[in-house]
């Protein structure tokens, strides 16, 4: 156990060498053409910043879907003179009645791989919707049909998408520093702002659909084709047309401006092609009508048309501040969600309470190393210098590691080194302890060395793999900063043992070579 | 033979006494955890956490926990939270789909108080999300228990595994029942230390075992009693060493690490504790009390072989 061949040397003490290396780049402020600029990254309870937790909520766009299906299945039936009866939506399910004859007609087709009314699913080998029937009287059945498991897996995965799409691009607009955005499951996001202390404005805007839509005030007093909107800032209410005669998808740019003449702050926008045709028309046929612009169901103003705009540009009015002007111009230039979205988790950390954090990790960790440290020394003396070497050397490794990993440094990642740092002796002392026993039984040094390291071999390993069963268990199934425990625990565990086993056991026999025949006192 | 140890102490002598002790104090610990329940924080319970600090110093908890009564947010606990201006407020309620929760209550009670507060840590943590997080924490602490006692099967004999799972129950159900006695707060932190602490109490047992294994081997004469004494009294300096150096570095983690690691680090400072006692007075008697002989670790040579 004390020989070492000259290539195991060369790779152990290169590999130290090494990770060295980027141990110390990490606390040196590089330049990009310098070795290496990979660094530890702080995680958000280190340097400040907030977490944020979104679920899209795919319900209102699924009874849109069974909405849209329930048209397609009238037009089918009309064009294929099928005589169905009750066609309704209800429980999100769609119900109607039909022949028993029409009924198997309808399912063969239903069912076929290719048809207009049911997409199949080649990846899930399923179709979209399903279908069954109960008997209803001795002529009818009762059909039902709704969306299958993959039908919805579906509609949440592209509902995901487009949301992340147009969050990526409202929170790029903002200009946070290096945000993260990344999916999680099929219907959530996960986002990550670090330094920001504040998401509040994040939050609002995360927290519209940004849904526009220009329509008619309607003139008649019944309800038929109208809806009763009210205003975003007023409990005013006016009786909206339900026809869209422009929606924000034909918008290209928006800007806050500022109207010199009637001193108000409005947001510009400008529309693309299809946008311009559709708005002349809509404002050449209705001058004199009021024209209403509506944001998330609200009324944001309702002017009236007094010319037709047929350059495409436009102004939207609204009691706003420049900072809601701002914003709304945001909201309008990255698109509407696709659905709403809620927070279901918010963790956010002030840039302060961050500073004090490392701070307190640092001066722990310090504290905690030299007691470990001396504690050793008195123990072991020489031998204990051995392993404190070992142990200065183990945790330049880890941070080696981390660097190269570029791992995330938490909180409870601090408390994982520190932790590291106090079990990690454990090796060396099963080992010492091993070495004294055997000093006791046998005359040679270098024999009672060899087997201390030997006969301590099985104890250390079995040790530390129980260990480190518990941190790849906690890597997997911990979030946030308990993973970052987890990663050094078990990083450190892994140096660990490199350092009992390789460096300190080379250092050991150097100096029980130097030592072989004096008495060696442990 | 005996004296090849250090140390000489009869642990098995106090084996009966100590796992009466261990009985009682798991049945209390079981007790509280029943009737008082674990204080669950915002991870596993939902709703919200606010750390304040306060800009003057003159404010007075009181004036805080009066002005969360107004805001009418169901229950509201405000505690002091390491310096003197700094305060934990927990709130039952989440409002996380009101993006203006958060600011309303920082305006509300900057209001007052008369003086600007600062909230240096929020965290809002929905029912869905705190659901799963619970679950996932209960999942990892299952399935660490489950591999360990695995590993053990595979490198050691039923005995061993069966005393080493004791072992670890024991640990887990005092450290627990500790943190509800003392209500202290229950987060996703506290599921990290009790991972570790089976981890190290595994790794301490292990260390005995592997030495009593060891021991059996060598010695077909000597009783499983003496045989444990023996093993444990080699392994104690050990044992001693390892712990203190782990709670030295324990100890620095819970009086300069700040107020959010106090309660991880106290829960690793009793999981030490209590682990480093089990694994002498809780996991190596079961080796006895299941009769292990030097057979038992030579039959699984023989399969080895």
């Amino acid at each position: 156990m004390l020989y070492f061949s000259k290539v195991k040397l060369f790779v152990i003490y290169s590999l130290i060498i090494f990770l060295s290396i980027f141990s110390i780049t990490n606390f040196i402020n590089t330049e990009k053409n310098f070795i290496t600029s990979k660094k530890i990254n702080l995680g958000l309870d280190l340097q400040g910043g907030s977490y944020l937790l979104l679920e899209v909520d795919s319900q209102p766009i699924i009874n849109r879907n069974l909405q849209e299906k329930l048209l397609q299945l009238r037009k089918y039936f009309k064009k294929n003179n099928i005589k169905y009866k009750n066609l309704t939506l209800k429980n999100k399910k769609i119900i109607f009645h039909l022949t028993k004859e029409d009924i198997k007609k309808f399912e063969k087709i239903f069912f076929e791989e290719e048809n207009t009314i049911n997409n199949y699913y080649d990846i899930y080998r399923s179709h979209e919707m399903t279908f069954s029937v109960s008997e209803l009287n001795s002529i009818e059945n009762l059909a039902t049909i709704s969306y299958t498991k993959f039908g919805l897996i579906e509609i949440k995965n592209s509902t995901l998408d487009q949301s992340l799409e147009i969050v990526r691009r409202r929170i790029d607009e903002v200009g946070t520093n290096e945000p993260t955005i990344i999916k999680r499951g099929n219907d959530r996001i996960l986002i990550e702002l670090p330094g920001l202390d504040d998401p509040n404005r994040i939050k609002r805007l995360l927290g519209k659909t940004a849904n526009l839509t220009f329509r008619l005030v309607s003139e008649s007093e019944d309800n038929f084709g109208s809806e009763l909107l009210s205003y975003e800032e007023s409990e005013q209410k006016l009786n909206i047309s339900k026809r869209i005669l422009l929606s924000g998808d034909n918008l290209i740019t928006a800007k806050p401006s500022f109207d010199n003449q009637n001193n108000e702050t409005t947001v510009n926008f400008s529309l693309d092609r299809v946008g311009t045709k559709k708005f002349a028309r809509a404002t050449i046929n209705n001058v004199g009508k009021r024209l209403a612009i509506i944001l998330d169901n609200k009324i944001m103003s309702a002017p009236v048309i007094k010319e037709p705009i047929v350059g495409g540009n436009g102004v939207i009015t609204g009691n706003f501040t420049f900072q809601s002007a701002t914003d709304l111009a945001l909201l309008l230039r990255s698109g509407a969600l696709p659905a709403p979205l809620n927070i279901i988790e918010e963790r956010t950390v002030g840039p302060d309470l961050g500073e004090d954090s490392i701070r307190a990790g640092a001066i722990s960790l310090a504290i905690g190393f030299l007691l470990v440290i001396f504690y050793m020394f008195v123990k072991y003396k020489l031998l204990g210098i051995i392993a404190n070497i070992a142990l200065i050397t183990n945790l330049i490794l880890l941070i080696g590691i981390l660097t190269i990993f570029e791992a995330t440094l938490t909180l409870p990642g601090i408390a994982g080194i520190i932790l590291t740092v106090g079990m990690a002796v454990d090796a060396n002392v099963l080992i010492f302890e091993r070495i004294k026993e055997e000093m006791k039984i046998e005359k040679s040094n270098i024999h009672a060395f060899d087997t201390g390291y030997k006969k301590a071999q099985s104890a250390i390993l079995d040790a530390n793999i129980t260990t480190l069963i518990s941190a790849i268990i906690l890597f997997f199934l911990g979030s946030g900063p308990v993973k970052g425990f987890a990663v050094t625990l078990g990083i450190g565990i892994l140096t660990t043992l490199f350092c009992a086993y390789f460096f300190a056991r080379h250092l050991s026999s150097i100096y029980v070579m130097k030592n072989k025949d004096k008495q060696i006192s442990i | 033979m005996i004296s090849l140890a250090d140390k000489n102490i009869k642990f098995s002598f106090f084996y009966k006494k100590l796992n009466f002790l261990s009985i009682i104090l798991i049945i209390l610990s079981i007790a509280v955890l029943l009737f008082k329940g674990l204080n669950l924080g915002v991870d596993f319970k939902g709703g919200t956490l606010i750390e304040i600090r306060s800009e003057s110093t003159i404010v007075k908890i009181s004036e805080i926990r009066e002005s969360f009564l107004k805001m009418n947010l169901g229950d509201v606990t405000v505690k002091n939270f390491g310096k003197k201006n700094d305060y934990l407020v927990k709130i039952e309620i989440n409002k996380s789909e009101d993006e203006n929760f958060i600011k309303s209550i920082n305006d509300k009670l900057s209001n007052d108080l008369g003086s600007v507060v600062n909230f240096r840590r929020v965290e809002n943590v929905g029912p869905k999300v705190s659901k799963e997080l619970l679950n996932a924490g209960l999942l990892a602490i299952s399935l660490s228990l489950a591999a360990m006692l695995f590993y053990i099967w595979i490198r050691f004999e039923w005995q061993f595994s069966l005393g080493a799972i004791v072992a670890l129950m024991h640990d887990v159900i005092i450290t627990l029942g500790i943190f509800s006695l003392l209500s202290y707060e229950v987060n996703l932190s506290i599921v990290a230390a009790v991972l570790t602490i089976v981890g190290y109490s595994m790794n301490d047992t292990v260390v005995i075992f592997d030495r009593v294994r060891e021991n059996l081997k060598k010695y077909s004469k000597i009783s499983i009693a003496e045989i444990s004494d023996l093993s444990t009294n080699q392994t104690l300096s050990r044992t001693l060493i390892t712990s203190v150096t782990t709670l030295l570095a324990l100890l620095s983690i819970y009086i300069f690490g700040g107020a959010i690691l106090k309660g991880f680090s106290f829960a690793m400072i009793v999981g030490v504790i209590v682990g480093t006692y089990s694994s002498i007075f809780v996991a190596t008697p079961i080796l006895k009390y299941t009769k292990v002989n030097q057979n038992t670790v030579l039959k699984d040579d023989e399969k080895n072989n």
